[in-house]
């Protein structure tokens, strides 16, 4: 018992999402199978993204809302694989190939920005996302097609002869990392499919992640992220390495999204990367995570529950209220209030340490 | 006379020329292709009549220092709670915009000021702050739409019989009521006179307000702090002021939006508002900083008209499919997000 109030106090938001989740899966009612099996699902394709969040917050950069651009980026090599092409794995890698270099130059900029806006990066990022977005939807609108940047596939193209349609279908490079090994569990009338092969890819990011922080250069992350002036003196190259943490998160995240699309298997051209930032950052936060400190653990824990919550909500509204809608709207304010609250506290807390 | 001219310039700035430019280009594009150029000018009036207040709003919390109100959303939804619950008790005309304002202006000056509270504590990131609780409200304020007791048979759901609709239509009499006020043409321009009075009063009250004692400890808080606390002013309470008039001219710019529009948009309608018109305030020439009545008054006149009369002139040029989406939309997010972060990434947000 005293254990439990340890870890509460500690740990407190992780703590109540647990409760609300427990409390949601006795409400809904949900056949457990079912429940577990489209967990499965959402932790392969989301936990990557997740996962490329980290490091900026290492380094002091806060949250990077501002991961949009990395999905944008996997997503111009998902469509592109399609316009060449190429099937299978070698699609899916072909896309990296195009989706990661894009990243690089994104996430460069990106760094330049943050270090001209220094103290507000996370609303300069915020805002970032959705003037790159802009730009994306210009591209795909009305320039991919026409003489500029011509697209020969009439399959994706507008009935008009340019501009990408608003669902592509990704067939091409549908479970192309899911497929590689896969485990089907047959549990009573249902069947679990677990992709192992994701699975271990993300596994190899954690270890990645958590090895690169114990390197020199992920040691002088954390050292600007704790106290950048002190840094500063100590001869680190404090612009630069925020550039370099920034291009590491665009460019996991150009990988997350490809992961994620390859699950899918289609692609809403003009939606799909819209949210990623949001429900990524949701995700990690219900998990624990401050916008000063964030550990792989944070990520996992945070992905399990929030998408718990996910999967639950509309039938949990359901059965409260005898309307669906009420769980999925909040489960967006869930989203929106979990990262009202986290920057809320943490300047709130800053503030009482300064005095 | 080059200098003076260069002054000129820089007075009025490079954004707000180019603008112009682009807009009377657009303008003789439409007139050379035979677009009716009235009817385009006087969609824009409405237009600017419509979305001046919100703009409007944004001025006292970048005079006081709080920065851009990205939680203007707050504001909008009281006003929308009072327009609905006129609509609920069947109330029209000029008695459901008295009835929405006194609602409205009330639930306003309570939010604003716990909003107010919030961001004093929160100091150094409140738009980041603001932007999230105003997008957590707008979503939690969805299930409040859809479980509250309405049981006007108009404004519910048709099947079920419970939980308001997305998009409610305003009564005849209370549509258009201040925009048709007094309303006339002037060379086939329709001017949307109660509207404009309005605006333009509200312009001149916080003129005057920001000339009266409490009015200039607002602009000391914001433009130096240390003077400001050095002679004996409340800093926390004049910021939880700014926002709490900011959240009550949001609250009245949505029932003068809604009664020029005609419907009523619930559930996530009011989620992206703050950001057209913090770009408005910017185009006009804002920086965090630095801004005055001139710059919302130019700033909606330019951005809004452009929005107005892109979509017509460019359909006219190149025939434009509407799957997807239209062009119009898209320039909005580049230049209003573009203007916003062209605004965060000043030195020292001058």
């Amino acid at each position: 018992m005293k254990r439990i109030i340890e870890i509460t106090k500690d740990n407190p938001i992780p703590v109540l999402f647990l409760i609300i989740c427990l409390f949601g899966l006795w409400i809904a009612e949900l056949p457990l199978p079912i429940f577990i099996n489209d967990l499965i699902a959402r932790l392969s394709r989301n936990t990557f993204l997740v996962l490329s969040l980290i490091i900026p917050i290492v380094v002091g950069l806060g949250l990077n809302f501002a991961l949009v651009t990395g999905a944008m980026a996997g997503q111009i090599g998902a469509i592109t694989v399609i316009e060449l092409g190429i099937k299978g794995l070698q699609g899916f890698l072909v896309a990296c190939l195009i989706a990661v270099p894009l990243a690089i130059i994104f996430g460069y900029l990106l760094g330049k920005l943050f270090n001209i806006a220094k103290g507000r990066e996370m609303i300069t990022g915020f805002i970032t996302g959705f003037f790159a977005n802009g730009v994306y939807q210009f591209i795909f609108l009305f320039l991919i097609g026409t003489a500029l940047i011509p697209f020969k596939d009439k399959t994706i193209l507008l009935p008009q002869g340019w501009g990408i349609r608003s669902v592509v279908d990704l067939f091409n490079i549908q479970y192309a990392i899911d497929s590689i090994l896969i485990f089907r569990i047959p549990v009573g009338r249902y069947l679990l499919s677990v992709p192992l092969s994701t699975f271990i890819i993300i596994f190899i990011l954690c270890l990645a992640i958590n090895y690169f922080l114990k390197t020199k250069l992920g040691q002088e992350f954390k050292a600007i992220g704790q106290e950048p002036h002190v840094s500063l003196v100590y001869g680190i190259n404090v612009d630069k390495n925020r550039i370099l943490a920034t291009i590491i998160s665009i460019a996991l995240a150009a990988i997350g999204q490809l992961i994620f699309l390859q699950n899918l298997g289609t692609v809403n051209t003009y939606a799909s990367h819209e949210q990623v930032a949001l429900f990524s950052i949701a995700a990690l936060l219900v998990g624990g995570a401050t916008v000063k400190k964030a550990t792989v653990s944070n990520a996992l824990l945070g992905v399990l529950l929030f998408h718990s919550i996910f999967i639950i909500s509309p039938q949990a509204g359901q059965k409260l209220f005898g309307q669906p809608q009420v769980g999925e709207y909040f489960r967006v304010f869930v989203a929106y209030g979990v990262i009202a609250f986290s920057l809320a506290t943490h300047t709130f807390q800053e503030r009482v340490a300064k005095k | 006379m080059k200098k003076t001219l260069l002054s000129l310039i820089s007075t009025i700035g490079i954004p707000r020329i180019i603008i112009a430019g682009f807009l009377t280009f657009l303008l003789i594009t439409a007139f050379v292709l035979g677009v009716d150029v009235n009817r385009l000018l006087s969609d824009s009036l409405v237009r600017i009549g419509r979305n001046g207040l919100f703009v409007l709003a944004l001025l006292p919390t970048l005079k006081a220092g709080v920065g851009l109100n990205f939680g203007l959303s707050l504001g909008a939804i009281c006003g929308l709670i009072g327009l609905v619950l006129g609509l609920e008790l069947g109330i029209t005309g000029i008695n459901h915009i008295l009835l929405a304002l006194v609602i409205g202006v009330l639930l306003a000056v309570i939010i604003g000021y716990i909003y107010g509270v919030l961001l004093n504590q929160t100091k150094g990131q409140e738009m980041m702050v603001g932007n999230y609780i105003g997008f957590a409200t707008v979503s939690l304020m969805c299930t409040f739409w859809l479980l509250a007791p309405f049981r006007n048979p108009t404004l519910v759901w048709a099947i079920g019989g419970r939980g308001l609709r997305t998009t409610l239509v305003l009564p005849g009499e209370t549509s258009q009521i201040i925009d048709n006020f007094l309303s006339f043409s002037f060379f086939g321009l329709n001017i949307p006179t109660g509207t404009f009075v309005l605006f333009f009063l509200s312009c001149l009250l916080l003129y005057f307000f920001f000339k009266t004692r409490s009015g200039l400890s607002m602009v000391a808080v914001g433009s130096n702090p240390v003077f400001a606390r050095a002679s004996g002013i409340k800093e926390n309470t004049i910021r939880i002021q700014s926002v709490v008039l900011s959240t009550v001219l949001a609250a009245f710019g949505m029932i003068i939006f809604a009664q020029s529009f005609g419907f009523v948009q619930l559930y996530m309608a009011p989620l992206m508002l703050p950001f057209p018109a913090i770009a408005c305030i910017l185009i006009g020439g804002a920086s965090l900083r630095k801004a005055t009545l001139l710059h919302v008054i130019i700033g909606t006149a330019l951005f809004q008209t452009l929005l107005t009369i892109t979509l017509p002139v460019v359909t006219q040029v190149v025939a434009i499919s509407g799957e997807a989406g239209d062009i119009t939309e898209v320039l909005r997010v580049i230049i209003s997000n573009g203007l916003i972060l062209y605004a965060l990434t000043r030195k020292g947000g001058d």
